[in-house]
């Protein structure tokens, strides 16, 4: 067995495991911030403050009967579930969670990055599972047999593909300041402060980091509400549109299965505020007080930033979704192909002018 | 391409997860299937009506739209990393392709392919009026 | 060992999805065939460092137009009761002859010009690594023609796919 193979291993081993404990807190922070504003207690019995609630959830959910409905077309509805989840684990790997750190050991240097794979095609591996994902949705809503769920997945895969391609087009004016595909290197490209030719400019946004939210501010915007979309979340979760669909596309799942696609929605909606948190606020940049904390904080005050980001969007799509109503399906196509992508198209174009202005000067000098 | 070894690695470990925790689940849980139990979910009635299997042709229109766009952003992506080789020069052909591709989604914007509802909607309104005018 | 094993698990998954899709009798696993199919091409893609084309063979082919296929099977309605019977009278032994006959001439090419395997996994070693970057490069300097050129092959497609989809008689508004 070779090195690589083995810390690949433990690297699946410990995502797997981040993912798995994440998802019950944010089930947890999910209740707890949705009754707080509607004026509920929310979960408070199993354990301290109802935060083991969730894995009470899970391990019921776990001894529920599995039902294979006598309509369903058995490959597929066993298979819908699997396409939900994996990819959901494989999109987190291409999140850089921190500088790479070197580790004497041995009297041996070991540099090891801390992201799962840097690739070089990171954005598009990013768009080709997201696109991968979109089968679960069609596949458990078709082979159900069932009315319900059929609607709600055909609803559900119209709406993905089309914030999937209003995400693409908001992501392309990042990736014009780092040049490249990498997560890592989109990170790095924010390191620093703004600077403006203008000498009076410059001293005041000299202060402010150089995250890709402030110059690109209206494709963060898109970004946002696209990635709300995608992963079918209030205002935009006419997937599940209780009222109307009895829970859309996973109607028919029970047990485990339901519980899988309960999981890929909540990885997939982490991955996505991380995946923002990367683009837009600068990952795991932030101020690590070396010097003033111990050295150990130097590994560990990064994946904290990340964290406190992602947290903080993750706070704003529950926010969201205790606040907006549910958009009606025409009102839901328009926004995303009548308003988001001419405007990132336009935006792109733009920023790309501005861009250039000040890289390369006038076309014509 | 070693690279991706983590990513490999990644995708075994989770179909690895998700089939013991399916098959751990079987073991566990009960088995005790009823034909009402099996029959696809209607408010607690037997279904009468099969589900419909056709669907509006606007879906197809909307796939059709998104391997357009799709396109376009693979080649925007492209252009995006070699942006400061490329200069003036890289925006001005990106321009151009960009100019055609809002033509083809103005096109089809103006063929009425992204009104979703309309018939459905004047036929509302015209309701409304006739309640007033009455 | 290591080349071999990762050209030949995509390879038996690209020619089970294949005979999927020409067996199973649901149109819906035939689509799903198609997209092992694709992702298996795309798996082996990036075995031989081309990851930009292969993400391309992964969002184009593998989701946006399979995303489409199906879109098209459900808007045309998947038929429980497909007819299995013969159009054409004795195709299935005319299909079967020529299979074999096709078979039988690859295989005497393959044994009379003393086919080498490892001639393939040498020769990528040489190969470069297909970076986003140097493609755009080769893309928008010697290839920048063809390139605008696919701008307007994409409106026409849109065009035909709408005069397919709408029927021009009816008002435009009223689908």
């Amino acid at each position: 067995m070779s090195i690589e193979l083995i810390i690949s291993l433990v690297k699946a081993n410990i995502v797997l495991a981040v993912l798995l404990t994440n998802t019950i807190l944010l089930i947890w922070f999910e209740r707890k911030v949705v009754a707080g504003m509607q004026s509920r207690v929310g979960p408070d019995r199993a354990g301290p403050f109802g935060i083991l609630q969730t894995l009470a959830d899970a391990i019921k959910l776990l001894l529920k009967e599995q039902i294979l409905p006598s309509k369903a077309d058995r490959a597929m509805y066993l298979l819908a579930p699997l396409i939900a989840l994996v990819p959901s684990f494989l999109i987190f790997m291409i999140i850089p969670l921190g500088p790479d750190i070197t580790v004497e050991w041995q009297n041996a240097l070991y540099t090891i990055p801390l992201v799962g794979a840097d690739l070089n095609v990171g954005v598009l591996y990013f768009l080709a599972l997201s696109s991968i994902a979109v089968y679960s949705v069609v596949l458990a809503g078709w082979s159900s047999g069932s009315k319900y769920p059929l609607l709600g997945g055909v609803r559900a895969s119209a709406q993905m593909i089309s914030y999937e391609a209003a995400m693409g087009l908001a992501l392309v004016p990042v990736i014009l300041y780092s040049g490249s595909l990498s997560l890592v290197d989109i990170v790095n490209s924010q390191s620093g402060n703004l600077s403006s030719s203008i000498p009076i400019l410059n001293t005041i946004v000299s202060f402010i980091p150089k995250w890709n939210i402030f110059p690109q501010f209206v494709a963060f915007g898109i970004f946002f509400i696209a990635a709300v979309a995608e992963v079918n979340r209030a205002p935009f979760d006419l997937v599940e549109a209780e009222q109307e669909l009895v829970g859309g596309f996973h109607t028919e799942y029970s047990g485990f299965r339901f519980a899988m696609f309960f999981l890929a929605e909540y990885i997939n909606m982490f991955n996505m505020c991380a995946i923002t948190a990367t683009f837009f606020l600068g990952g795991w940049l932030g101020p690590t007080f070396e010097g003033i904390l111990p050295p150990i904080f130097s590994v560990i005050m990064p994946i904290i930033w990340l964290g406190v980001k992602t947290f903080l969007l993750l706070f704003v799509f529950v926010w969201i979704r205790a606040t907006l109503p549910r958009l009606r399906y025409d009102q839901l196509m328009e926004l995303g192909w009548k308003r988001m992508i001419p405007l990132s198209l336009v935006w792109l174009i733009l920023s790309a002018i501005v861009l250039g202005l000040r890289e390369f000067g006038l076309p014509w000098s | 391409m070693t690279d991706w070894l983590p990513v490999l690695v990644m995708f075994v470990v989770a179909v690895g997860f998700a089939l013991a925790s399916l098959g751990a689940s079987y073991l566990l849980s009960p088995k005790k299937a009823t034909p009402e139990k099996l029959a696809p979910y209607e408010c607690g009635i037997f279904p009468e009506v099969e589900p419909s299997q056709r669907f509006p042709v606007k879906f197809y229109m909307v796939a059709m739209l998104y391997i357009v766009f799709d396109i376009e952003i693979i080649f925007l992506f492209a252009w995006a990393t070699r942006f400061n080789d490329l200069g003036w020069y890289g925006i001005l052909a990106i321009s151009i392709f960009t100019f055609f591709v809002l033509e083809t989604l103005y096109y089809v914007w103006k063929k009425g392919v992204l009104d979703w509802n309309i018939p459905r909607r004047e036929r509302y309104l015209k309701q409304d009026l006739t309640k007033e005018a009455a | 060992m290591v080349d071999l094993i990762l050209f030949f698990i995509p390879s038996a998954l690209i020619i089970i999805g294949a005979l999927i899709v020409v067996f199973a009798k649901n149109p819906v696993h035939n689509a799903m065939g198609l997209v092992m199919t694709l992702v298996s091409i795309a798996i082996i893609y990036i075995t031989l460092n081309a990851t930009f084309v292969a993400m391309v063979q992964m969002l184009v082919y593998a989701g946006a137009v399979m995303t489409l296929f199906l879109f098209v099977i459900m808007m045309i309605g998947v038929d429980k009761k497909e007819q299995s019977s013969e159009s054409i009278k004795g195709q299935t032994f005319l299909v079967s002859g020529v299979f074999l006959i096709l078979i039988s001439i690859l295989g005497y090419v393959a044994i009379s010009s003393e086919f080498k395997w490892d001639l393939w996994f040498e020769a990528v070693e040489f190969a470069v690594e297909g970076t986003p970057q140097l493609i755009a490069g080769t893309l928008f300097t010697a290839w920048i023609f063809p390139f605008e050129i696919i701008s307007i092959l994409l409106i026409v497609a849109t065009a035909a796919a709408i005069a397919l989809a709408y029927d021009s008689k009816r008002k435009k508004n009223d689908v």
